[in-house]
This record gives structure tokens, C-alpha cells and sequence, in this order.
């Protein structure tokens, strides 16, 4: 049995959760036959209308004792999970969320894991794929001596299921909770600033390459000339150079411009998560390992300022 | 006001760096190692932390070999009170759990208030060890920390969710988080802070020192590496040659033909 454990916030199914469905019910015969997906939420059965897709064959919805996520709590749950059911693979999408309980969950009950698992086959057990030294080298896992093993996904390695067909059985699982270790206060929306760079057409995107602060201005002026709109990886967010706003990745926005300009970008995971779907993408780094050319269409191993000034002279 | 800090000395591959042992491991000669970018935030973390109560201790912790060692030193010369390395070399290329399960052994007996780790290191990316740490000591945790403010012993957090989402909650300590990059800015040790660095206090243990075996740490490992390899090009980019200037001409040929399709 898979055990796929869904992700909801604020009323609202994550897309990992139909991400991980496609992963789970492309291993279903080889892991014995069944998928199940958990629902730990306050209006758990609520979700079985987004999880009807064909192939998962029960919601097991837990009723969560607090309104919102809370790490201790669905820990508590996932592991009474897989104490009941028996599976041979728990899936997680690997979110800030299963970042908070994923790992605990596996320690505590002496699972096989990996994280930011992007392919699985199965062997006899599961075959996990993910990125090793910085996602310059690809490893590939296995589990030896493991009857279960627990696999955070990365989001946007899976195509997310179409969840068009019967509404799956619901069935309640009861979990008993102790008080919760965190109280929820609030969610905050980011400063959204004066820029939308999700709706840009064209986007110059700069990091941690530019090296200082005092360079960012001319970039400002490359972009202006471009047509442009000036967007920024994490680092320079970090530094305080440039707003939250202008951030592309995961924790800033994803975008989808007809074109992205990375200049100076080497592609962490979670900035390659915010861009990979641009129409082109355009990369110049001068680490030729980076893996920003992992995803770039075009990619040029170059001095990053050496380029912006020759590109000026082409837009007049 | 007592801090541990888990740390890790991160390795990045060098342009020929190369595939041995069967293509399980990286030859050592291609790796350049470095204290990992998350860790100056939680170790400066720690740092106000403890100046800001007046009085305490920082301790940086860490699984690893003599490479790791410099470190180890940076985090005494930016201001850590004192520093412990554990290595047995039953943990080369140890996974998170089995990491975990030797840093909860080492801090276990410090009993800290607050345990800070990076949310993740820049080489392996697992963003799993802490909280597996904390499922060990049985701690209290929060992941992905941007914001913590502390007060008689309730930490109040911002947890940095996706897509500029923040979460505000309430944790009471002993704790153990997870520490995000831009979360303040790390200090740079003084030359002079750098050779008094070396007067601290730091201990190398083994796992017999933190009641553990090779046995009991391999057990709780959670995977095993089958093979490393580089990543199927073909998928990747096509490679724009040349100068500056014919890479620009190209660049901006390839701009003005999609923005205008």
C-alpha cells in the first residue's frame, strides 16, 4: 500500500497533493496494489471531491484538532497513519510544511528516507532519485533493511493528477492528540510592493552574481532598456539589497514570463521552483555546473557583466 | 541562556571533481569545504540570543572529519563560547537520520534551551536533519524560521511558508528550530577574533563519548547512496559560444524573436 499524505492550507488542497497521487499511482502494482490518501485537516472529508481521481481508492480523513497546521499534530497523525495501515511507502510533498514533521516522523519510527525526491522507481522496495553537492550530482537511493519508507517529493517533479473521476470512500480515522506545542497566531501576506513581476512578459533576473549592492542600479537601467522588468534571486532579498517583492522562488513568487534572463543566477532548488516553467529561459553563469543550466534553454558560461554591456548596444 | 548549534561543514564540487569508490563517492581532491551559508544565520542567531539575555553559552556542534574542523573554528572566532566535533569514521556519507541520531546523542547531555540549525545544508539539501533531531530529544520544534523574538521563555516565530506567505506562532522553550537564510546578518570574525579562536575550548569526541556505536548509528541510517551521477545533459541548455559580445548578439536575438512571436 502507498500512503500519500495530503497537504491543505487554509481550506485549500496544495497542488504537491495531485502531484503526489500521479507518483503514487505510477508505482500502485509494484507496492502492493492500493493507494490511499490522508487527510489531516479540520474539515478533513471536505477534500474527497479534489482526490477523485481514478486509481486512489480511500480518503482516510483525520479530523485535525486546530484550525491550521500544526508540525506536532499531523506528525502525530502520519505516525498512527503508518502504525494502522502498514504501508510500504508514505509519500509527503517536500514543502516548508513536511519540512516541519516529515524527517521527525521517520526518525521516530525508524523509516527509510529521503527528501526532495524528484523520480522513484520501485525494485523490490523503492528507488529514490534526488539532487546531491548542491544538485551538481544526481544520487540514487535505496533502503535496505526497511519494510517502510517515507519520501518527500519535490513539488513540480510529478505531474499533478487529473481529479476527474469518482469521488473515492472517505473513511475517519481517529487520532488521539495531546494539547498542540504551537499556537497559531496569524498568516501574513509578503509586502507586495509597487511591482508585479508574476504579470511581466520579460524578465531580467539577477542574483547573487552582481556581488554588490552598488551594482544593482545598473542592472535597473539594463532591464528599463531591455523592456524588461528586474527580478532577483534569494541572496540579494537576504542582503537587504532588493524587496521581497521582486523575489522569484518559493518563497517569493513563481513566474511564468515569455522570457527570463538569468544573469548571475546558479539555480538553487527552490529558485529553479519559482521559473522553470518560463516560455524561454536564458542563463549566464560563470560556474559551467550551475544548475540554473540544468533548466535554461540557452545558457552562456560568461562573465555576467561582460554580457550585460555588450547586450545594451543590441537595444538602442 | 544556553544555545547549541548544530553546524556543518559543507562541500562544493570543484570543475573536475570526480567519481570513486564505484561512483559512490566524490574524490576528496575536487571538494572545497566551507561552514554552511544557513548556519552563519542560526549561529548569529544564537549569538543576540544569548547577548541579548546578558549572560549564557553558544555551542556549535558538529558531525565531522578534520575538514570540518575550520568551521568549527569560524563559528568560535564570530563568537561561539565553545565548540564539539564528533566523528567516527562509521559516519562517512552518514544520511540525515543517522546524523541526527548522533547530534540528539551530543546535545542531549548539554540541555540547552534552544537548539538552532540551518534549515538545510547547501550541498546535501535534505532540509530534514534538525527536526530529526528534535523527534530524538523530544523537543519541540519549528522549520524554516525567518523571525524569532524571545521572551520569558515563550519564543514568538515567523515561519516562511511558499509564495511570500508568512505564519506568526508561539513556541515555549527548550526548543528546537530551523533557521532561514536573510533572517538577520551574519557577523564577520575579526583577524584578531580569528587567532584567539583557537584559545577556545574545543572537543573532539568519538560516538563511545555520546553512548553510541557504529552499529546503533547504522541502524538508524535511513538510506543508502547506490551511485552518484551527473546529470543527463541532452535536457539542458544549448550553449551559447564565443565572446561576450557574440553571446550578447545572440542573446538579444533570441529576446527580440520570442517577444515579438
Amino acid at each position: 500500500m502507498i500512503l500519500v499524505i495530503a497537504e491543505t492550507r487554509r481550506g485549500e488542497l496544495r497542488p504537491v497533493t495531485l502531484e503526489l497521487v500521479t507518483a503514487a499511482l505510477g508505482l500502485k502494482e509494484a507496492a502492493g496494489g492500493r493507494v490511499a490518501v490522508a487527510v489531516i485537516d479540520a474539515d478533513a472529508s471536505s477534500f474527497a471531491g479534489a482526490l477523485a481521481v481514478a486509481g486512489v481508492d480511500e480518503v482516510l480523513a483525520v479530523s485535525a484538532s486546530t484550525p491550521h497546521f500544526e508540525a506536532h499534530h499531523t506528525q502525530r497523525a502520519v505516525e498512527a497513519l503508518i502504525e494502522a495501515e502498514q504501508p510500504a511507502l508514505i509519500l509527503l510533498g517536500h514543502t516548508i510544511d513536511s519540512m516541519g514533521f516529515g524527517s521527525a516522523v521517520a526518525a521516530r519510527l525508524g523509516l527509510g528516507f529521503a527528501s526532495d525526491v524528484t523520480a522513484v522507481s520501485w525494485d523490490g522496495g523503492p528507488i529514490a532519485t534526488r539532487g546531491a553537492y548542491g544538485g551538481k550530482l544526481v544520487a540514487e537511493l535505496d533502503f535496505p533493511g526497511h519494510e517502510r519508507t517515507l519520501l518527500t517529493v519535490r513539488a513540480g517533479a510529478f505531474d499533478p493528477a487529473d481529479a476527474a473521476g469518482a469521488e473515492p470512500a472517505v473513511r475517519p480515522f481517529d487520532v488521539a492528540f495531546d494539547p498542540p506545542l504551537t499556537e497559531h497566531i496569524e498568516f501574513r501576506e509578503a509586502a507586495t510592493g509597487d511591482v508585479d513581476i508574476t504579470k511581466a512578459d520579460f524578465l531580467l533576473s539577477i542574483g547573487r552574481g552582481i556581488e554588490d549592492k552598488d551594482n544593482i542600479a545598473q542592472f535597473e537601467e539594463l532591464a528599463e532598456r531591455l523592456g524588461a522588468t528586474l527580478s532577483v534571486s534569494r541572496p540579494l532579498v537576504d542582503a537587504g539589497w532588493m524587496s521581497n517583492a521582486r523575489q522569484v522562488g518559493q518563497s517569493g513568487k513563481t513566474v511564468q514570463p515569455k522570457v527570463y534572463l538569468a544573469l548571475g543566477i546558479s539555480g538553487a532548488v527552490q529558485h529553479l521552483a519559482g521559473m522553470q516553467k518560463a516560455d524561454t529561459i536564458i542563463a549566464v553563469n560563470t560556474d559551467p555546473d550551475a544548475p540554473i543550466f540544468g533548466v535554461a534553454h540557452y545558457g552562456a558560461v560568461a562573465d555576467l557583466f561582460d554580457v550585460a554591456e555588450a547586450l545594451e548596444q543590441h537595444f538602442a | 541562556m544556553k544555545v547549541v548549534v548544530a553546524v556543518k561543514a559543507v562541500a562544493a564540487l570543484d570543475d573536475e571533481a570526480e567519481l570513486v569508490d564505484g561512483d559512490t563517492a566524490v574524490d576528496p581532491d575536487g571538494l572545497e569545504w566551507d561552514l554552511n551559508e544557513w548556519d552563519a544565520f542560526s549561529l548569529e542567531e544564537a549569538l543576540t540570543l544569548r547577548d541579548g539575555a546578558g549572560d549564557g553559552e553558544v555551542v556549535a556542534l558538529t558531525v565531522g572529519d578534520e575538514e570540518a574542523q575550520d568551521s568549527l573554528l569560524a563559528c568560535l572566532a564570530k563568537g561561539a563560547d565553545r565548540a564539539v566535533r564528533i566523528w567516527d569514521d562509521a559516519l562517512e556519507g552518514a544520511d540525515p537520520l543517522a546524523v541526527a541520531r548522533v547530534l540528539a546523542a551530543a546535545i542531549e547531555p548539554e540541555a540547552p534551551d534552544l537548539v538552532l540549525c540551518g534549515v538545510q545544508s547547501s550541498d546535501a539539501v535534505n532540509g530534514a536533519t534538525g527536526v530529526a533531531v528534535a523527534a530524538h530529544l523530544g523537543l519541540p520544534h519549528v522549520a524554516v524560521v525567518k523571525r524569532l523574538e524571545l521572551e520569558a521563555g515563550v519564543a514568538t516565530v515567523e515561519r516562511e511558508l511558499e509564495g511570500g506567505l508568512v505564519e506568526v506562532l508561539r513556541i515555549r522553550l527548550p526548543a528546537l528550530m530551523t533557521i532561514q537564510t536573510g533572517i538577520n546578518e551574519p557577523r564577520y570574525a575579526t583577524l584578531r577574533a580569528i587567532k584567539q579562536a583557537r584559545d577556545k575550548p574545543l572537543s573532539e569526541l568519538g560516538l563511545d563519548d555520546v553512548g553510541l556505536d557504529a552499529a546503533r548509528v547504522g541502524a538508524s541510517a535511513g538510506a543508502r547512496l547506490r551511485r552518484l551521477r551527473h546529470p543527463e545533459k541532452g535536457e539542458g541548455a544549448e550553449m551559447l559560444d564565443g565572446s561576450p559580445e557574440d553571446v550578447a548578439a545572440r542573446i538579444a536575438d533570441i529576446v527580440k524573436e520570442r517577444m515579438s512571436a
